[in-house]
């Protein structure tokens, strides 16, 4: 499987976005410093699926997942990823619940008449079950991590 | 496969990640060891990579002098790959630049310390 040279690059136009957001307004950032920096974002992304990858292997999976992505984090020394990750990582959870849960609710709608439901119920005790699952993944962060 | 994660949505607000999922994909493939990769474990790594970005912008940004810079060049992230611990892997990647002049002088003299190496094995053998 061969991969066009241009393709392990990531977009000009996002990653100059993204370090304007980061520096102080006008300051110019040259095409060149703009390259390397494209350059070793995609290295950054090959090392880190390759620590990710060693701790799925370590768990005997074969598919990286959340967990094995922090720890590789760790690993390579970046631990102040870690918060600002968790944080987008319960985001993104809690947006894949709600996208879920708007399917379901319409396709219930189809089925019957609308009636007042409470949704402040049902939400409740989603957020138990987030949390127990939550605590999982720590306990299996935590396990993973140890030698 | 959905980029959910990209762009803005119908609000207009926000979303996790500006970075396509679907490159991010394509690059973490290539690594040869690695079969499947779960929905998060991509999101997270399109985030850590956003991560990585601006922190080595600002390093780059900072290094060297106090002084509030009017431009980032290439000699700046440069340096920062060659000097600072965390940024180590990307030596090899982002070389500092010198003038080709100096580059062919310090071939030479890497040559000539190598023969005068292997002429003193010579005799010593």
């Amino acid at each position: 499987m061969a991969e066009r040279p241009e393709d392990l690059n990531l977009p000009n136009a996002v990653i100059t976005r993204i370090i304007k957001e980061a520096l102080p307004d006008g300051v110019n950032i040259s095409k060149e410093a703009r390259s390397a920096i494209s350059r070793a974002a995609s290295v950054f992304v090959l090392y880190a699926t390759s620590c990710a990858n060693n701790f799925a292997m370590k768990g005997k999976r074969k598919t990286l997942n959340a967990s094995d992505v922090l720890s590789a984090m760790e690993e390579m020394e970046f631990q102040r990823f870690i918060t600002p990750l968790k944080e987008a990582l319960e985001a993104y959870r809690r947006e894949q619940k709600g996208k879920k849960e708007a399917s379901e609710q319409k396709k219930k709608d189809k089925d019957k008449k609308p009636d007042s439901e409470e949704p402040d119920k049902s939400r409740g005790e989603d957020n138990d079950d987030e949390d127990d699952r939550l605590e999982e993944e720590e306990q299996n962060e935590e396990e993973e991590v140890d030698n | 496969m959905a980029d959910a994660a990209v762009g803005k949505d119908k609000c207009g607000e926000q979303r996790l990640v500006s970075l396509p999922l679907s490159r991010i994909r394509v690059i973490m493939k290539s690594s040869p060891e690695v079969s499947s990769i779960n929905q998060e474990a991509l999101v997270l790594t399109a985030k850590a990579t956003e991560l990585f970005v601006r922190h080595l912008a600002t390093s780059s940004y900072r290094h060297g002098s106090g002084r509030a810079k009017r431009a980032l060049t290439y000699s700046d992230v440069a340096s920062t790959a060659q000097e600072a611990e965390t940024f180590q892997f990307l030596a090899d990647i982002l070389p500092k630049k010198i003038l080709a002049s100096k580059y062919l002088k310090m071939l030479k003299e890497k040559r000539e310390e190598e023969e005068d190496q292997s002429q003193e094995e010579e005799a010593l053998s």
